[in-house]
Formats: C-alpha cells, structure tokens, sequence
C-alpha cells in the first residue's frame, strides 16, 4: 500500500515534468518552425542584386533595396522622436513625480496606449500628421505616427529599469550634496541604460515590423528610387511584403519569402542586439 | 561653550505615523561626540535625519520648532540644503558604494560642487583615506571598482568620502552595525582622532559602543527625549529611571 503510494508519487512527479517540459516545446517549435521554414524557402533569392538592386518588371525580379533603406529610415526617424520623449517621461515618472492622480492617469494612458490597434494609430496618423499638419504621405509622417506607437513601450521599459536602481544611491549621492539632476545624470541614468537601450530597441523592432501605421502616413506601393527628403513617401519591408504578397499576380514566391527574410533579419538581429546588452550589462552590474 | 547644532523645541511625524520626534531640546557641541541612543523606533535616526534634511526625501507630514546649526535655522525653506549637506556629511549604516571606482567614490561630492582641478580632487581624497586609516590598504588601486573592496573597507570607504567632501559635521547612522569587531575598533579608534576637528553625532550600534564613544549623550525612547547629560555621567549615574534600565538591561 505504503510502496504503491510512493510509486504513484513518483509517477505523478515525472508525468507533471513531461508535461510541462511539452507544453513548453509547444511554445518553441513554432517559432523555430516560422524561422527555419523561411530560412528555407527565402535563402536562394538573397544575393548581391537582391539586397542592392531596385524592383523590376512590376517587381517580380530585381532587388528591394528601397523597402531595406525605407524601414531602415523609419527605424531611425522613430527612434529620434520617440527615445528622446520616451526617456524624459519615464525620468519625470520614476525620479521627479510623487504617486497622485496626475501619474495614475497618465500611467493609465500609457497602458491604454499600448493596447491600441496598430491600424488606429495608423488613422490618427493619417488625421494628425498627413493632413492636419499637412505633412502629405511622407517618411516624416509615418515616423511620426510609429513614435506615437513605441512611445508607451519605451517609457513602460525605461521606467522600470530607472525604479531598478537601487535606492540607496539616490539617498547616497543626496546626503554628499548632489541635486536631483546630478544624482539622474551621474548615477541613476548610467546604471539604468542597458535596461532602457534594451526596451528602446524592443520597441523600435515593433515599430520595423508594422504595416498597419505607414500604410496611410507613408508608404509607397512602389517607388522605383531612394526617398530624397522626409517630405518623401518611402518604401517599406512589411509593406512590401503585404503588396507583393496580395498586390501583384504571378509574383515570384522566391522573392516573397526572400523579403519576409530580410525583415526577419532586420527584426531578429535588433533582438538579438538587446539580448547580448542586457546579458553583458547583467554581467557587470555590481548590485 | 558655543553648541554647533541648538535644537528647540523639535517635533517630527512622518505621514504614515511611523517613527517621530516629540518636543526635543538639546545642544550638540563642536569637537566633540554626541551619542544618540535608545531602542529601535526612538527617534534617533529621524533626528540625525533632521540634521542635514535628508528627510525631506520621506513623506514627512509635519516639522515643528528650529534647528540652528550656527545660529542658523536650517529647518527654514530657504535654507540651501545642497550647501548644508555639504557642511553635514552623513555616513549610513549599510555601507553603499556607488557603482564608481575607489576614487570616483571619494571625490564624487567635490566634483559635484564643481571642483575639476584633478591635484585638489587627489588631494582632498589622499586625506580622507588617510583620516580613516585606508589609504595603505587602497593607495595603489585608487581606479578598481569600489564595490570590490571587503565590508570594512566599503564603510571606512564611506566615511573616507564624507571626509572628502570637508564637512564641518559627520552624522553616523549605526556605522558599525555591518561591521567585525576589529573593524569597529578602527572606525571608534577613527572617530576619536576625527573629533578634534569635526563634531560628530553618532547613533551606535550597542550601549557598549555608545558608552566607549560618547563624550555626551543623549537617550531617546519613544520620540522623547529621556535625558541628555555628558557621557561620563550618563553611564555611571543616570538621573531617570527608565535611563538606568535601559542602560543596565531591564528592557530593550
């Protein structure tokens, strides 16, 4: 009675590990597969052409250069507006505001803002910037619009990492005669970066990976040249993707999959960027 | 003699009721060492708190009466506390490092204020490493991490860096709390050379500490002010009752 009760224990034991450790490869496997799938499929379209050349021929041959640079600048024209006004939120929120209904409510906006559709955002974009602002279809319109996206990703993470910092520095740098800035600047800020770079890039990644946003503000179906301003419209990788994927017929599939690899590139390799900040900064940290 | 600190009168809540001062009066004289003590919860921290405004960073919901440091009350909102904390340099009772080297640490105050001159900055941080007897055991490795220096180093680091920075006063939160009996020693055995040029109060760690260091003392229990008398006579002849069963163990 006593062994077989033992042995049911055991066995419950090793029937919960099994599980656990399979619903845990449920998770894993389909993103591997995703990525090895289109590993697969877009590799022989990568070459030299492919990555620096212009589309041809309805853009069934050729090259995607202009969608590469394209999100490449939206990338950049999102992270000058965002990160700037992402981080001095989050330094007002965690270092210079006391909790009252003031940072309640705008804590709640922020939440609220993150769990917007991309596609409205794409519609207050086109309201605010392209015709209220008269911005017109444009680079700095969609940058625009995917800042107002990222914002709240940066300051939920830029925050988090500020209040990370141990408290007894601030009282520290205080007690020897240093301001609220200079306790920000020197200690607060220097300690907390690895973890707001890691949440700006986590949020830029999302920005380079949108459609919805620069459909109305930015993106071009095709535009057979570099944008020459931020008064130009721009092409861009998941834009591309969605208009050579549903737009065009007797699309080549090699050249779909190869676009869907080039953003996964673009978009794994800033994760991959954050992840090795964050391990190294993790690494060094002395509290 | 002329008292550095002259508190009247002070009272102190904090917003969530917690720890408080009630109707506190006494003097701190210079070149010498004050000893705050009493059980936990007495209101000794929040009174050396007082004393270079730290609290100011707590919720506190109301200060009452004055606390003149040359004459001067500094309890008053115009008092510039950035030049304060200057003059009154506080050492904590965990020692906390900075994430920056030895020398980062002890000129960080200096550099703050402004100074930039690189012979000053060395200068001022060779004294106080010297003041707390470290400067033999760091002299070479000025530019390692401080965080790698042993616990005892770290607090003797702390109050290197208070010095440093050229206080008039040096508050001491339970310095040695953290700290080995050898360590301790050096710290007391610091304090004692320290207090010919500085005035030093201090919250001890034990009633042992507070009857080795003391020059006066002063009792806390509750928020209240028990008795305040020079330390010789606090510890041999105590005026009220409750002093002598705290000081010979009857509660605590």
């Amino acid at each position: 009675m006593k062994a077989s009760l033992r042995l049911n224990r055991h066995l419950s034991q090793h029937l919960g590990f099994f599980l656990l450790s399979l619903v845990t490869l449920a998770t894993v496997i389909p993103i591997l597969a995703v990525v090895i799938y289109i590993l697969l499929k877009g590799a022989p379209a990568i070459s030299w052409e492919f990555l620096t050349g212009f589309p041809r021929d309805g853009m069934r041959q050729g090259g995607i250069l202009p969608a590469i640079v394209g999100t490449f600048y939206l990338t950049l024209g999102t992270a000058i507006f965002s990160v700037p006004l992402g981080i001095a939120a989050a330094i007002y929120l965690a270092e210079y505001s006391r909790e009252n209904t003031l940072t309640r409510l705008i804590r709640i906006a922020i939440i609220n803002l993150a769990g917007i559709p991309s596609v409205v955002y794409g519609l207050f974009g086109l309201g605010l910037f392209v015709f209220f602002l008269k911005f017109g279809t444009s680079l700095l319109a969609a940058s625009l619009t995917l800042s107002i996206m990222t914002l709240p990703v940066i300051i939920s993470a830029a925050e988090e990492a500020l209040r990370s910092v141990p408290q007894s520095f601030r009282t520290v740098s205080i007690s020897l005669g240093g301001t609220r800035w200079q306790t920000i600047r020197r200690i607060v800020l220097p300690q907390a970066l690895p973890g707001i770079i890691t949440g700006v890039i986590l949020g830029l990644e999302r920005a380079a990976g949108e459609t919805a946003p620069i459909l109305f503000t930015g993106a071009a179906f095709f535009l057979p040249r570099l944008p020459g301003s931020v008064f130009d419209a721009t092409m861009a990788l998941p834009y591309h993707l969605f208009v050579i994927s549903t737009q065009v017929p007797e699309m080549p599939i090699k050249i779909q999959y190869g676009t869907a690899l080039v953003l996964i590139i673009f978009v794994l390799g800033m994760n991959i960027i954050a992840t090795v900040i964050r391990s190294r900064a993790r690494a060094k940290r002395q509290w | 003699m002329n008292p550095k600190f002259l508190i009247q009168n002070l009272s102190l809540q904090y917003g969530d009721g917690t720890e408080s001062l009630r109707d506190v009066s006494m003097s701190i004289p210079a070149n010498a060492i004050t000893v705050l003590f009493g059980p936990a919860g007495g209101g000794k921290s929040s009174l050396l708190r007082c004393l270079n405004r730290l609290n100011d960073l707590t919720e506190v919901q109301a200060v009452t009466g004055q606390v003149l440091l040359d004459g001067e009350d500094i309890l008053d909102p115009g008092t510039d506390v950035i030049a304060l904390r200057r003059k009154v340099g506080m050492v904590f009772a965990r020692p906390v490092v900075l994430p920056l080297t030895i020398r980062g640490n002890l000129t960080y105050g200096l550099e703050l204020a402004g100074e930039k001159r690189k012979s000053r900055l060395d200068e001022a941080a060779e004294r106080g490493l010297r003041l707390s007897a470290l400067w033999e055991e760091v002299k070479d490795r000025l530019d390692d991490p401080a965080i790698a220096l042993s616990g005892g180093q770290q607090q003797r680091l702390c109050l290197a860096r208070v010095l440093t920075n050229q206080p008039e006063v040096i508050l001491l939160d339970e310095p040695t709390s953290g700290l080995d009996p050898l360590s301790t020693g050096k710290v007391e055995e610091t304090l004692q050379v320290l207090k010919q040029d500085y005035t030093i109060v201090l919250v001890p760690h034990s009633i042992q500490q507070a009857a080795r260091t003391a020059d006066n003392a002063a009792f806390f229990l509750q928020g209240e002010l028990v008795e305040w008398s020079p330390g010789k006579e606090m510890f041999t002849h105590p005026k009220q009752k409750r002093t002598e069963d705290y000081i010979e163990g009857r509660f605590g």
